[in-house]
């Protein structure tokens, strides 16, 4: 509803569109696609892992690209970027779970990244536990965590909740500069010793095919690895009736609540299942550091903003979107250091490079800052002006050109779309 | 005793700034329901600009920091303006996106534009003390006491009887209802954004002062806990906003005082502590202490 409208002709200058928003609802209105209309599919004991043709030719085409890249690109650094942006992958698709699904608001992510980072250093590196042990520990350690954050997102909503999880990074910075006999306090931990073996295939030492991979080759194995199995179970969850539940609780909970879904229990598990991929993302990311040691609560806010900027731009309540934009802003300050070249022109007027890895140099930005700037930029061009994000671009490209096609057949053309739409004897 | 009541003072000094912080949410909160988590960076420009004026460029204090006050005034209308006036009408979560990203960009500018480490903001009533029946006061506890009192009281006079606040007031409650009467929502909302960014600077001297004048850009960091504070008190609510600022602050430098006796918490958990606070008083009032609940419809 508009003030400006109503048939009064031009809206008077500088009265800004007023639009009323719904109190309960609508706190993510417009961020998200439309619900799927069409007739319901019958439910089927046993749904196959990927219906449709286009499910199965994407993902096979999306493995063998994972699968070959290290082959032609055998560049440690982007090899060490692309192993990166998996491990953020794999946070980004458990944040696309919580909020673009769920519905439910965190800027808690970054505190699970960092739980994960010293559950491998210390059960990992210094105990020795094998692949399959730590990564399963910190997947039950954040499901653990996460379902003790889910019960507080029953209590409190939209903005409450944002400023909730918000004390989720305090704790846990605070727990890890104290605890020093499992964290080693403010000098940090390695993480380098880690077992990276599953079975008999050591990732740190990976053969295949008749080639030797080195380690980071065999981490970005690992990280996509887990991107795949994180985005098969999301795919999967978000069509199950657990899926069903978890979006008709973020698009209106009373009423999900009223036709028999346990709101308690799903928000919950949404939770739980966001926080155990986030932890596992922290283990596997902090393996390729080789180090972790204590970030201040306000980089654990820029980091969990960061995540929140990668579903964004990826688009939200789509799976893909999460990958994408973690391909995308996950390796940023890597690449701002690697082409740095090109950004530490001298500002005119100034005398000082705009960015520069040099601190000598005095630039106008460090690389951290800089990326930081660039995921703020982002994020606000993105709300403002596609909300829906890369994939919500795709989708309307693909309705587009739906339409034309439909159009062509109106006028004759495209027979052949016309008789495949035709219905059987009509 | 004396040591309790030393820290109560200073408590309430600290939860003074608090208050002064969480007053800045509360007003753009109350105007346009946008949650802004912009307001950290204004404190940390605002005072950075006090430290231009009146360090790098001379000029006398107060002068710098009135100039303080009406740049980030401009600043936060220019932001409104170009940036949150596209958000009217959006969902409540991408305004806190928005605001998230600005928070990102003006801390990391403030952080390019003044690289010098160690700066110090010196301010006229820095280093004193004062000693009543044995109990020592730092003067800078009083200033900012004295400082918060008089912007407080301020803020109720504007909303309570200037035609200005009465239509900032009208706007937040029903915003075609308020252009019906006349108010301009466009300017409540501008006015709004202005009042907000123009205490940061205040309150940013103050905390610089408390910390012994050394100039960090953490500054943004620390005002992070006028988050628990206004939430604490109740989103919409002013009196909620002083109430929530002063129990944080107390909460703090208790915490920070008796630390010895509770070590098993760790060093430093004063931090953690108004997070703490909050999530216990939400658990009991999930619209805060003096908030108002929502009726929510089905």
């Amino acid at each position: 509803m508009t003030l400006d409208g109503a048939g009064r002709g031009e809206p008077r200058p500088h009265t800004p569109r007023i639009e009323r928003t719904p109190r309960t609802q609508g706190f993510m209105r417009r961020m998200l696609p439309s619900p799927e209309t069409g007739p319901p599919q019958p439910a089927r004991l046993l749904t196959p892992l990927l219906p449709g043709v286009g499910a199965k030719v994407s993902t096979a085409l999306f493995a063998a690209g994972v699968l070959v890249c290290p082959i032609f690109l055998d560049d440690p650094f982007w090899i060490t970027v692309l192993a990166n942006s998996g491990s953020f992958a794999v946070a980004a698709l458990g944040l696309s779970l919580l909020t673009g699904f769920a519905g439910q608001v965190s800027l808690g992510h970054a505190a699970f990244i960092t739980v994960g980072s010293y559950l491998v250093a210390f059960f990992g590196a210094r105990l020795g536990w094998p692949l399959p042990a730590w990564l399963a520990l910190s997947a039950v350690v954040g499901a653990i965590i996460g379902a003790l954050v889910g019960p507080f997102a029953l209590r409190f909503k939209g903005n409450y909740l944002v400023v909730v999880t918000l004390a989720l990074i305090f704790v846990v910075t605070h727990v890890v500069r104290n605890w020093e006999g499992f964290t080693g306090g403010f000098d940090g931990v390695s993480t380098n010793k880690a077992p990276m073996a599953l079975g008999s295939v050591d990732f740190a030492n990976l053969e295949l095919f008749g080639r030797q991979f080195s380690r980071e080759q065999g981490l970005y194995y690992l990280s996509w690895i887990l991107v795949g199995l994180g985005a098969l179970l999301l795919r999967n969850l978000v069509r199950s009736r657990a899926g069903r539940a978890i979006q008709a609780v973020r698009d209106r909970d009373l009423a999900a609540e009223t036709v028999g879904v346990n709101v308690a229990r799903y928000k919950i598990a949404a939770f739980a299942i966001s926080s155990a991929l986030a932890t596992v993302a922290g283990s596997v990311y902090a393996v390729g550091l080789r180090f972790v040691s204590p970030r201040e609560p306000l980089a654990e806010l820029f980091l969990s903003i960061r995540f929140v900027a990668i579903i964004i731009v990826g688009g939200m309540g789509t799976i893909y979107g999460a990958v994408v934009g973690a391909l995308l802003l996950g390796p940023l300050p890597e690449l701002v250091k690697q082409f740095v070249e090109y950004l530490s022109f001298s500002i005119p007027g100034l005398g000082r490079p705009l960015v520069s890895t040099l601190a000598s140099e005095n630039p106008l930005f460090s690389v951290s800052a800089f990326s930081e700037i660039v995921f703020g930029l982002l994020l606000v061009l993105f709300v403002v002006f596609w909300p829906q994000g890369i994939s919500g671009m795709i989708r309307s490209l693909r309705g587009r050109a739906r339409q034309l096609r439909r159009l062509g057949t109106r006028n004759g053309w495209a027979r052949g779309t016309a008789r495949r739409n035709a219905t059987p004897g009509a | 005793m004396e040591k309790f009541f030393q820290l109560t003072v200073s408590g309430v000094a600290l939860g003074g700034i608090y208050a002064l912080v969480a007053l800045g949410f509360v007003v753009v909160y109350k105007s346009s329901r946008a949650f802004n988590f912009a307001q950290g960076g204004f404190v940390t420009l605002g005072t950075f600009l006090v430290y231009q004026f009146t360090i790098d460029w001379g000029l006398n204090f107060w002068v710098s920091l009135l100039l303080g006050i009406v740049s980030m005034a401009l600043v936060g209308m220019f932001l409104e303006r170009v940036v949150m006036r596209q958000m009217v009408g959006k969902p409540a979560f991408a305004v806190v996106l928005v605001t998230l990203g600005l928070l990102l960009i003006i801390e990391q500018v403030v952080r390019a534009v003044w690289t010098a480490p160690g700066l110090i903001l010196t301010v006229p009533w820095s280093g004193g003390n004062t000693t009543v029946g044995g109990v020592t006061f730092s003067h800078t506890d009083f200033w900012t006491m004295g400082a918060t009192a008089a912007l407080l009281v301020a803020f109720f006079l504007f909303f309570g009887f200037t035609r200005a606040g009465l239509g900032m007031r009208a706007a937040a409650l029903d915003q075609e209802a308020a252009a019906a009467q006349g108010v301009s929502v466009g300017r409540a909302f501008s006015l709004s954004w202005a009042i907000a960014a123009a205490v940061a600077p205040v309150a940013g001297v103050m905390l610089t002062s408390r910390g012994g004048s050394a100039l960090t850009a953490n500054i943004g960091f620390i005002a992070l806990a006028a988050f628990p504070a206004m939430i604490l008190g109740g989103l919409d609510s002013t009196s909620g906003a002083v109430l929530g600022g002063v129990l944080v602050g107390l909460a703090e430098i208790y915490t920070q005082g008796y630390l010895d006796d509770v070590a098993w918490l760790g060093s430093n958990f004063e931090v953690v502590m108004p997070y703490v606070m909050m999530v216990l008083v939400l658990l009991w009032r999930p619209h805060g202490l003096l908030g108002t609940p929502q009726v929510e419809r089905a």
